[in-house]
Order: structure tokens, then sequence, then C-alpha cells
């Protein structure tokens, strides 16, 4: 098991989806496809930084556990951190 | 005395007893001939046949036909017609017989150069033949083209008026504003070219019609723009949902299809799709035209299905441990938790429980759905409960974002306002209990559910025996309700007050119009919610084809195991390109295009304009067959 934090990815990615759909647009070059580059950079950031979001906070506070079998469970047990 | 020749009438010189008459009939008519010469001569004559031999070059020409060489010896010189028109009702034909041996050599050589002439001519005339259609072979195609953009300058010049003087011509033509000095200095280069003295005069005019639709696209663009354009051409400036279109059309097709494995094969065809376009393109088969047509929208698609393959942390139904996985099974054990190594021995399936400390490292997995989810037993338990919520969650966004499309349509207070209060105290509701129930700590045998709040919430249902998600839960509830339920009327007072006329009639409109939005609503949502169903379609499908097919190789321990391995991994390939990526991928597709054309376009897209359709040759010999 290892021990990540919530708060550093939640840092990291919120920078990183930030930098895409917030910093990137205001570098577009000037030209005919300006508006349209800028949209689905945009897009792109809200959708991804969304979906990555729902993912990680559906699993923060989990009201039940994995059911393995005990095959696995011995596995897990000497393999896994 | 000689044999006399009845083919040469007015021949004196035979004796009139002996007749001899040869020629060649087809042998099927054979027998009847015999028959009706028997009855004409009552056996009076001597019949003599042979079949033909039949030659290659008869064969060729006429097919299999057997033709029989006849000789009839007969006396009497009135017999003559007689027998000319027998032969004529047989269509036999008749030939004349040489008298002596040596005519027969010198016939035959004479045949045979006649035929070696008309074969030299036939073959001389073939190459000519191919010749010229070779030489006309490498014009065709030009001619084709040429042919095709005159029929189209004709055709577009019937639709101009021609001016009372018979000089000159007037066109009445849809122009885009923008593009005006462009047309201007077109016109001007077009009179320069065509050594011609006046100068044509573009002069804009006012008008009542409806002008054409034209939302300006490049080759990235035109596939997305035909998506929209399939449904409905939008109404003249209208806002185009095009732009939108190139992100959460891929995104929701991702979200359905969601395996990082496939979505990089499909992003690998795409890419050699967009390379080999232009070669791509001389196939000319519809099916091909389509997959060339939409090579970007296939390149998105595969590049957003990797990123929620790895979201899903799904590659050909396997996952990635890159993080280190939030979950450990040794706390479970003796000293922090209740198994023995003996509970191993005794349960064939054990589930890790959260609440044991050190089990769940209370951090969740950084990027994506945990591995341990994928050896799991319960995995759906959790998927399902994850997409579901996910599904509500993407499908509420999507719509919120159109009815904040439709502010750039319609008027904001009479439509837009309530609209969004609408579902933004409903739906975002929904929304902010499913978020605010997954950021606390719950004790699971205590947690509420969503589901049945809401309910209780719309019927007013308070027991104390129920556990509130939050305290003051309550007193949120009553605004919320007070909101939803005065919202049914507040448009018909607001119409009513301003346009003065009877209250029944808007009473009725408004109520109709209310409880359609409303059910609308609902509806779309829950439609949202195929997101959830196909990813789960798909996640299983690719299970199936792991666990049944390429398991079942790599299991194998017999020494035939590597060859077995072969042939099960073709099958395997097969059955992943066809079914999961064909298949699947066409559904997905489908299915986001569905919820484009009407769970997000209904709150703002009216779409009932027509398309702006300029002359242009690209496309006229682009569609050519």
């Amino acid at each position: 098991m290892v021990s990540h934090s919530l708060a550093l990815p939640m840092i990291c990615f919120t920078t990183l989806w930030g930098l895409v759909g917030v910093v990137a647009p205001f570098f577009v070059p000037k030209g005919p496809n300006r508006g349209v580059i800028i949209t689905s950079l945009v897009l792109t950031a809200v959708c991804c930084y969304l979906f990555w979001l729902v993912a990680i906070l559906a699993q923060t506070n989990p009201l039940f556990g994995p059911q393995l079998k005990n095959e696995t469970i011995w596995y897990l047990r000497y393999f896994w951190e | 005395g000689p044999l006399c020749d009845i083919t040469k009438p007015g021949n004196q010189r035979c004796s009139p007893n002996e007749l001899f008459i040869a020629g060649v009939i087809k042998q099927e008519r054979f027998p009847a001939f015999e028959k009706v010469l028997w009855r004409l001569f009552h056996g009076n004559f001597v019949l003599r046949h042979a079949e033909m031999q039949a030659t290659e070059e008869l064969q060729a020409v006429r097919g299999a036909v057997k033709k029989d060489v006849f000789i009839i010896f007969v006396q009497g010189d009135h017999v003559r017609e007689k027998i000319r028109k027998v032969c004529e009702g047989f269509r036999a034909s008749l030939y004349s017989c040489p008298k002596t041996l040596y005519e027969p050599k010198q016939m035959s050589t004479s045949v045979m150069t006649q035929m070696e002439d008309l074969r030299m001519i036939l073959r001389r005339t073939e190459e000519y033949r191919a010749g010229v259609l070779t030489r006309a072979a490498e014009h065709v195609q030009e001619w084709g083209s040429k042919v095709k953009k005159m029929k189209a300058i004709y055709y577009t010049l019937n639709l101009c008026n021609i001016d009372i003087t018979q000089k000159l011509i007037v066109a009445e033509i849809w122009c885009p504003v923008s593009d005006l000095t462009l047309v201007q200095s077109a016109l001007i280069k077009g009179s320069e070219q065509s050594g011609s003295s006046v100068t044509p005069v573009l002069n804009r005019i006012q008008t009542q019609q409806t002008p054409p639709t034209f939302n300006r696209t490049n080759t990235f663009t035109e596939g997305f723009q035909a998506i929209i354009d399939a449904y409905g051409v939008g109404t003249y400036q209208e806002i185009n949902p095009a732009s939108y279109t190139i992100v959460t059309f891929p995104f929701l097709f991702a979200v359905m299809f969601g395996d990082c494995g496939h979505g990089l094969v499909m992003t690998l065809f795409a890419v050699w799709v967009t390379s080999q376009a232009e070669s791509l393109r001389k196939w000319k088969n519809e099916l091909t035209d389509v997959v060339i047509g939409g090579r970007y929208i296939i390149l998105l698609m595969g590049m957003f299905s990797i990123y929620t393959g790895l979201i899903y942390n799904d590659c050909f139904s396997k996952s990635f441990n890159i993080f280190g996985s939030s979950w450990c099974v040794l706390s479970m054990f003796h000293p922090h938790g209740p198994w023995q190594n003996e509970t191993l021995h005794e349960y064939h399936h054990l589930q890790l429980n959260p609440f044991v400390p050190g089990v769940y490292s209370g951090d969740p997995y950084v990027f994506g759905i945990d591995p341990v989810w994928n050896i799991a037993s319960n995995k759906l338990s959790f998927l399902n409960s994850f997409k579901m919520k996910m599904s509500v969650i993407l499908g509420v966004s999507h719509m919120l974002f159109g009815v904040a499309l439709s502010l750039v349509n319609f008027d904001i207070f009479l439509q837009f306002v309530p609209q969004l209060i609408f579902m933004l105290s409903l739906f975002g509701y929904l929304i902010f209990l499913i978020l605010y129930k997954w950021c606390i700590t719950l004790r699971s045998e205590t947690a509420p559910s969503i589901l049945l709040l809401f309910i209780n919430m719309m019927l007013f249902d308070y027991q104390s025996e129920h556990v509130l998600l939050y305290r003051g839960q309550v007193w949120i509830h009553a605004p919320l309700k007070a909101v939803l339920y005065s919202w049914l009327f507040r448009k018909d007072h607001f119409i009513c007050f301003l346009l003065q006329v009877s209250m029944g009639d808007i009473f009725v409109y408004q109520a109709i119009h209310t409880i359609e939005f409303c059910l609308g609503c609902i509806s779309n949502t829950a439609s949202y919610l195929r997101l959830w169903a196909l990813s789960l379609a798909h996640a299983e499908l690719s299970e199936v084809l792991w666990r049944m097919v390429l398991q079942v190789g790599l299991k194998i321990s017999s020494g035939m195991g590597s060859l077995m391995l072969v042939v099960l991994f073709a099958a395997f390939a097969v059955l992943t390109v066809t079914v999961l990526l064909i298949m699947e991928g066409l559904s997905a597709f489908l299915h986001a295009l569905r919820l484009h054309w009407v769970e997000f376009q209904n709150k703002f897209y009216e779409g009932s304009g027509y398309k702006f359709t300029p002359l242009s040759f690209d496309s006229l010999l682009k569609t050519q067959q």
C-alpha cells in the first residue's frame, strides 16, 4: 500500500488542466482558426479535468472494499507493498 | 454423262436425267429434311450425309452447332425448283460441287487464302482499335472532368437572366459579406483574362428572403460540420454547434468506448488513413469515402479513448498499477485485522473492509480507477455506482452548456432564466448530493441512499428514523421545493401582465410547455445513462475475449501450446477488430451522436436553414463516379 496525499494530485492536475484551458489560449497564434483552437482547448481542459476529478472523488471515501479470491489475497499479501 | 449442277440455273449442258445436289444443313434439322424428301420423291433418290468436323473457327463464331453435309442424287429436271425450295425452307446452304479431282484442291486452297486474308484484316483492325482506345484512354479522365465543368457552368448560366438589350446577363447571387472584396477582384481578373472591355458590376441589394447558411470550414472541421448538418442545417445566423462538437463528440464517444488499447489501435488507424488520404480516395467506394471524410473525427475519438481508457484503467481488459494501489491486504490479517491464515482456507472469497485501519490508505489512486478493482469479484458493484453518477454529472453539465448557448439565440428572461433555475434546482442539487456524499466519510451501514433521499424530498416525507445526509437538510429542501413548484406558474403571470391577454389560453399553453420541459429534462438526464451502459458493455465484451480466447491460449502447458497460442491470438485479434473496434465503435459513435442531436441540441438549436452551395469545381470533381 502506497500512501499518497489527496492534495498533491489535486494541485498537479488542476494546474495542468488550468494551463491547457486558461493559459494556453493566450498563446494561440493569430489566424483564421484562432477561435476554433481556443474553443477546443478550453473544452478539452474542462472535459478531461472533470472526468479525472469524478474518478478520484468517487474513490476518496469508499463505503465497501474489493472482494478477492483467496489465492489472489495470498499473492497480494507477499507481492504488493 | 457428266453430272449436272443445279446451282447454276440455265445450265444447258447437263443431262436432264441425272442431278445431284450438295449442301450443308444443321444436324437437328436433317431428319425432318429427309422425311420431306421421301414424301416428295417417293424414295426415287439417293441421299448420303455425314457429320461435319467442327473446326475451331466455326465453333468460336457460331458456337458448337453441329452441321451435316449431304449430297442427293435424283432424276428429273422439274425436280430442281422443288428441291431448291425445300432446301430454302430448311435453311440448308447449297454449294457447287467440283467435277474433276483437281478442282476440290483448287477450291480449298482459294478458300484457305481467303480465310488467311480475312484473318489478317481482322488482326490489323483489332490492333488499330486497341491503338485508338489506348490513346483515348489517356485523355478520357480529362475529357470527363472538362465535360462536367462545362455542364456545371452552363447550368449555372441558365439560372441568370438575360437583359432586355440581349447583350448583358443579370445574376442574383448569395455571397458571404466578408468575401465581397474577393468576389470583386475575381470579377475584374476574369474580365481582364477574357479580354472584354466591360467589367462586371456587383451591387448589393436588400431582400426579404432568408439567406442560406454558410459555416466556413477547413479540412479538419468539415467532418464535424457534416455530422451536425446531417440532422439539420442551422437557421441563418444561428449559433453553430459544430465548433463545440469538435471536442464534446469524441469525448462522449470515448466515455462509452474507454479502453486505452483499443483507443491506441483506433488512433494509429486514423493516422494511417490521414497520411494516405489522397491515394485511398482513388478506390471510389462509398465506404472508403465515409472513412476518409471522417478521418479527423476517428483520430480525435481514438485520442480521447486513450485518455478515458487510462482513467478507467482498462487496456484490453487489463489494468496498470503505475502508482501503487491504495488498498492493502496485509492489514486485514492479524494483528491489525480479523483474518488469520486459516481464514483463507475456509473461505473462497473474502472482502476487504475499508474501516479496518490500514486497509485503505486514506488517499485514492492518483490517476483513474485503482488497479485492485480489476482483480476483484465485486468489481461491478463499485464501477456501476461510479459510472452511473459520472453519467449524470456529465449529462447535466452538457445540458447546462446547451441551455447557456440558448442565451445567444433567444431572449434571456422569458426562456433562459426559468429553465436555468429549474435545471439547477433539481439536477444541480442532485449533483451536489453526489459530490457531497463522495467527499464525506460515512459508516456504510448508515449511509443514506441519494435516490431515496430525493424521492422523500419531493414527497415531503420526513420520518425521524431516516438518517439525514447533512445537518440542516430539511431547511435546504423547503426553499428548493418552493422554487420548483412555483416555477410552474411564474411564466404565466409575467406574460399576462405584459400582453394583457386572456389568462386561460396563456395558462394552458404555458402549462403544456412547462410539463413538456420538466419531463424532457428528466428523460434527457436519464438518457445520458447510456454513457454508463455502453462503457459497461464494452468492458464486459473485452473481458470475455480475454478470458475465453487469449487466456486459454496462455494457459496451455503442452508442447503444442505455442502453436495453439498463435492460432488463438489470431482469433483474438480478428474478434477484437470486428466486434470491439468496428461494432462497438459504430455503436458508441451512434449513441454519442444521438446525445448531441437530441439531448444537447434541443436546448438551443433550431436547425431550419438551408445550405449555401456555391459552384465549386473541387466538390464537383470529388463526387464524380
